[in-house]
């Protein structure tokens, strides 16, 4: 027997029952993605324009490489959720779900093309 | 229970084609078409590092795109969305804080987000 009340488990978690687990991830991520954003941008920008052989030098730099992995994964994931605070806002019912479902699998679908690329290129 | 779905005509509220535009609403509402709208970028980004990742001829073909015309407006397009979703974010974590949240405030860093994407934009432009 649990000697947890209702009353206990409800305090703090809110309508979402996640209480403000969303709001804290997009906290921390956009603080990540504040400090990384700007070097990133730089560096994306100066590979951007260069041939095959300057692309592939530019990615397989080891700063470069992680960067850009941190900035896909960090980054989709605060897309994912900001998505789907959007379509929770304006879609309901089995729209919704199937929409939500839809950015989840698609933005996690582009982490990992984005890895296996920068995988491939730099090692 | 049973006429639960009966729909009940409900007098609505003034709403967005009643008030004036304010700073504020508009700020807040680019935040979330800046920051979904980047998915076009992304999507670009990570075809173009895929292209580069399975060799020169795919590459070619892809970075032609990237870099043409359609690249150019997509990723110009883009670095105002990044630069005006990374002010806007920033003021999201100072109003976080409790500050800045008096009217006459607000509606100055919703100018400081606008002007100030567009003159990252060009800056980001220039350097790169």
């Amino acid at each position: 027997m649990r000697y947890l009340t209702d009353r206990k488990r409800a305090t703090g978690r809110g309508a979402s029952g996640t209480g403000t687990e969303h709001h804290w991830h997009m906290t921390v991520s956009a603080v990540g993605l504040a400090i990384m954003v700007p070097t990133f941008l730089y560096l994306f920008g100066s590979a951007l324009g260069g041939g095959y052989p300057e692309v592939h030098a530019a990615f397989a730099d080891p700063f470069t490489a992680i960067l850009t992995a941190m900035v896909l994964v960090v980054g989709l994931n605060h897309f994912r959720r900001g998505a789907q605070m959007m379509i929770e806002d304006y879609a309901r019912g089995m729209n919704r779900k199937l929409l939500v479902i839809f950015v989840i699998t698609f933005s996690y679908f582009l982490m990992a093309c984005g890895l296996f690329a920068l995988a491939k290129i730099a090692l | 229970m049973a006429d639960v779905k009966q729909q009940v005509e409900r007098p609505l509220s003034p709403h967005l084609q009643i008030y004036r535009p304010q700073m504020t609403a508009i700020s807040s509402i680019l935040t979330r078409i800046t920051g979904n709208g980047l998915i076009v970028g992304v999507i670009l980004a990570v075809w173009w590092l895929l292209a580069a990742a399975s060799g020169p001829d795919y590459f070619n073909y892809v970075d032609a795109i990237a870099t043409g015309w359609f690249g150019d407006v997509v990723f110009t397009l883009s670095l105002l969305a990044i630069w005006y979703h990374y002010l806007a974010g920033l003021r999201h974590l100072y109003f976080d804080a409790g500050k800045g949240l008096e009217v006459q405030t607000a509606e100055l860093l919703g100018w400081v987000c606008v002007i100030g994407s567009v003159v990252l934009t060009v800056i980001t432009i220039y350097l790169v």
